[in-house]
């Protein structure tokens, strides 16, 4: 019997197996980009699950969006996307209009997308900076500051806030630009655009930040539109998907006229790629590594939409136009918008039944979708790459729990 | 000074050597202690202006120079936190280990000649020994902590620090063989004259062995791009989650003095030591043997000559955290298993071959100026056994080098 249990290869299997750790990572840990918790099941470094739970922001936005009228809710969208403030504004506004039927000028047209584009460039520098920081390195984090920094100086400059703007509203904006704004912001962007090679030499092509980036988090073009995932983690997985070109008439109606390529890779090239640093060998359509690059190539392409919006904006003449009433009342109907933020496709949806307060206000996140694909892209890898990939992801968590 | 004061003073030797030993470690202490902190100050500063900011302003004057104090007298004043399930005594022990460590091996580290602790006929084999033993520090607080966090950070050190140190003493006896001394000392003054003399130029196989030092170095100190014990942004803070106030400040001033270590060992192992690029002693006629006046000044200077290698060797780890993102474990352990081990092997028996065929170097015969090797200079108190020409006899330059430096007269140690 003795002898049996001896042979028994499962015995000694046990014997020298190693235990199974569960890590709780957050919600209080440096690089779980706010409250997130990851549950990770590792075997030493070797992560063989995880699990992520959501909910420690949550605020109950949209049951407060009940209660208010779509403009007095505006301020709620700005703390869902605390990084895209005004595209989330934009976003609900937009709804609201698609529900009301209601035509902007071509001035506050133009003035929209300046401001989003903006928008994106400065959410787009933090997930660029932030990204940084996972991998650890610290300064090119800094430097993404310092060039938000002056982005938020405009917007401060438009409505006086730097983080929660309420500045895109129901009917155009809050006021029209301050004089003498747009040279700012021409000055701001002849400064920015010969930096942007710097931030590609400190990470696109560092060769330790493509080591630890590529083939890591393999999003397959299928995965990522099973899993409903938008924005930089769609387009990085190779799918020609950008709302801003795909969406609805409301929405694209805004960059009629306005020359811009969506930013994913065809036939291995992305658009006027020459300018850029060449995809490395190691690079996989779909890893962390693209889904980077194309946060930083469509940094390029919003400067390009910002100079657009600025000439047009300027050739604009006439008033912006008053934004609607505060209590303007909504007609019985529904209506539902997404529209392109820097994370995806953020969806607004909002019930009128005649009154100034919709009967419901509800928001679809584009962050929830990209975490949702998180315990696929982690199975089987180290530990150092899950702060990788949730990096990759550009998760804020305002907006997945609002 | 212990003689002194068992001669004149009439002490009994016990107490003699106990108050010699006692200032000898209040000097080291202090002068590692002070360095840490002057080092914490400029990585402070460093990192400031490299990410464009201004880094500590105010604090005692001009440029915040005080800062570092400041935050001494911070975590002084902190509460001592140890967590419910720490392992009480391994807890508190740990830090001090790692301090202990990384500043006992300071004893046998030469500033310049004859400015050294205590001269060691082992001093390289010491140093490597000692500062290795850092790693059980570590260890013991990731495992005494009660934190996963905390031994994922000691089993990560573990691993890359028992790896790192097999390439790292490759490299180390590199230099060792060209010596043909283990002594720092010996290994440091070998290297006198003009800055071809130092190792690194010795030939091509001890220049690319160095930039492996460097990098082995880097990772057994565990700095940025090899801090994978403490990376922030996946194991919150690695080995030291737990602690807090002065038993983290331990494993701080720990990490700067070892870093300090690992630079200084490089410069006297390859840079020259103490030695100048330019003999300048040597050209003026002066000399640093023991003794005179004119000496010591000349030996103060080679020390400010070794400081400032040593601490060019640390800026440049500065350098390299502010701009290099981190390697992951398997990516650290390939580096040093897959490229580092082999090449230091291949460098080491390189060296040697060169070291066989052209024993002086690849710049034999551009020669030493007027530096002589003296007698009874070379001969340690562990019993050096180096073939030393007397003063007066010395033949032209090329064929002392023979004499000396030739690995088959030099079987020590």
């Amino acid at each position: 019997m003795a002898q049996m249990v001896d042979d028994d290869p499962r015995i000694i299997e046990f014997d020298v197996r190693t235990d199974e750790m569960l890590v709780n990572m957050g919600p209080q840990h440096p690089s779980t980009h706010g409250v997130l918790r990851l549950v990770l099941r590792t075997d030493g470094e070797i992560v063989s699950q995880v699990e992520s739970h959501i909910g420690y922001l949550h605020r109950c936005a949209e049951k407060i969006g009940e209660n208010l009228t779509p403009r007095q809710w505006i301020p709620y969208t700005d703390r869902m996307d605390y990084l895209a403030a005004m595209n989330m504004n934009l976003g609900w506004s937009l709804t609201v209009e698609k529900l009301m039927r209601y035509q902007v000028s071509e001035k506050a047209r133009h003035l929209r997308v300046l401001i989003a584009e903006l928008g994106r460039l400065a959410s787009h520098l933090v997930g660029m900076g932030a990204y940084g920081l996972d991998l650890g390195t610290f300064s090119p984090f800094l430097y993404a500051f310092r060039e938000r920094e002056k982005i938020l100086d405009l917007f401060e400059e438009t409505c006086g806030a730097r983080l929660t703007y309420s500045y895109l509203t129901v009917g155009g904006a809050t006021a029209d630009l301050p004089p003498g704004w747009l040279e700012k912001c021409e000055a701001f962007l002849d400064q920015f655009t010969p930096l942007i090679a710097e931030y590609h030499s400190l990470l696109t092509t560092n060769a330790i930040f493509v080591k630890r980036t590529a083939a890591i988090g393999i999003l397959s073009e299928a995965l990522a539109i099973d899993y409903g995932c938008s924005g930089p983690v769609l387009r990085g997985s190779g799918v020609d998907q950008d709302l801003r070109r795909d969406g609805e008439s409301i929405y694209t109606s805004m960059y009629d006229g306005y020359a811009f390529e969506v930013v994913v890779q065809k036939n291995g090239h992305y658009p006027r790629d020459h300018a850029y640093p060449p995809v490395p060998r190691e690079a996989v359509v779909g890893d962390s590594w693209h889904r980077f690059y194309v946060r930083m190539l469509e940094v390029v392409q919003s400067v390009d939409l910002i100079r657009q919006a600025m000439d047009r904006y300027s050739a604009c003449r006439g008033p912006l136009g008053e934004p609607l009433k505060i209590n303007e009342k909504l007609p019985v109907g529904d209506a539902y918008l997404e529209t392109e933020c820097p994370r995806g496709q953020m969806g607004f949806y909002l019930v009128g039944d005649g009154t100034p307060i919709p009967w419901r206000a509800r928001a679809r996140s584009s962050s929830f979708s990209n975490l949702s694909v998180l315990h696929e892209l982690c199975r089987g890898c180290l530990i150092a790459d899950v702060p990788a990939i949730v990096g990759s992801l550009d998760i804020v968590m305002g907006e997945i729990d609002r | 000074m212990a003689d002194f004061l068992i001669h004149t003073g009439g002490l009994p030797d016990w107490i003699a050597w106990a108050i010699t030993a006692s200032l000898a470690a209040f000097f080291i202490l202090n002068v590692i202690a002070g360095g840490a902190l002057a080092f914490i100050w400029a990585e402070r500063k460093i990192a400031a202006r490299i990410q464009d900011r201004l880094g500590p302003t105010r604090t005692g004057g001009k440029f915040g120079w005080l800062q570092s104090l400041a935050d001494g007298i911070k975590l002084l004043t902190k509460e001592d936190l140890m967590p419910d399930g720490a392992d009480g005594l391994l807890f508190r022990l740990a830090p001090y280990v790692s301090f202990c460590a990384s500043f006992a091996a300071f004893i046998a580290l030469p500033f310049a000649f004859d400015f050294v602790g205590q001269r060691l006929n082992v001093g390289v084999f010491f140093v490597i020994a000692v500062l290795g033993l850092e790693v059980f520090g570590v260890i013991l607080a990731g495992y005494a902590s009660a934190s996963k966090w905390s031994l994922f950070g000691a089993m990560r050190e573990a691993a890359q620090v028992v790896s790192y140190e097999v390439p790292l003493g490759m490299c180390v006896v590199v230099p060792v063989m060209l010596a043909g001394s283990m002594d720092l000392v010996t290994i440091g003054e070998k290297q006198a004259g003009w800055f071809f003399q130092w190792y690194l130029f010795h030939d091509p196989f001890t220049f690319i062995t160095f930039w492996i030092y460097v990098t082995c170095a880097v990772a057994s100190v565990n700095r940025a791009p090899f801090d994978l014990a403490e990376a922030e942004s996946e194991l919150v803070a690695g080995f030291h989650t737990e602690y807090s106030g002065l038993r983290w400040s331990f494993f701080f001033m720990a990490e700067y003095g070892s870093m300090f270590l690992v630079s200084a060992l490089a410069a006297i192992l390859f840079l020259g030591g103490w030695n100048g690029p330019v003999p300048v002693a040597s050209l003026l006629g002066l000399s640093d043997g023991s003794g005179d006046t004119t000496g010591y000044f000349v030996r103060l200077a080679g020390c400010a000559n070794l400081m400032t290698k040593a601490t060019l060797g640390v800026l440049i780890m500065m350098w390299v955290r502010w701009t290099l993102p981190r390697l992951r474990i398997d990516q650290v352990m390939t580096t040093c298993l897959k490229y580092c081990t082999p090449i230091a092997a291949v460098m080491f028996v390189g060296a040697m071959l060169w070291t066989l065929a052209l024993p002086g170097g690849f710049f034999r015969g551009l020669g030493r100026p007027a530096g002589e090797i003296r007698e009874g200079w070379l001969l340690g108190p562990g019993g050096m056994s180096l073939q030393v020409q007397k003063n007066g006899e010395a033949p032209p330059s090329s064929s002392r080098f023979e004499q000396s430096e030739s690995p088959v007269s030099q079987v020590g140690l």
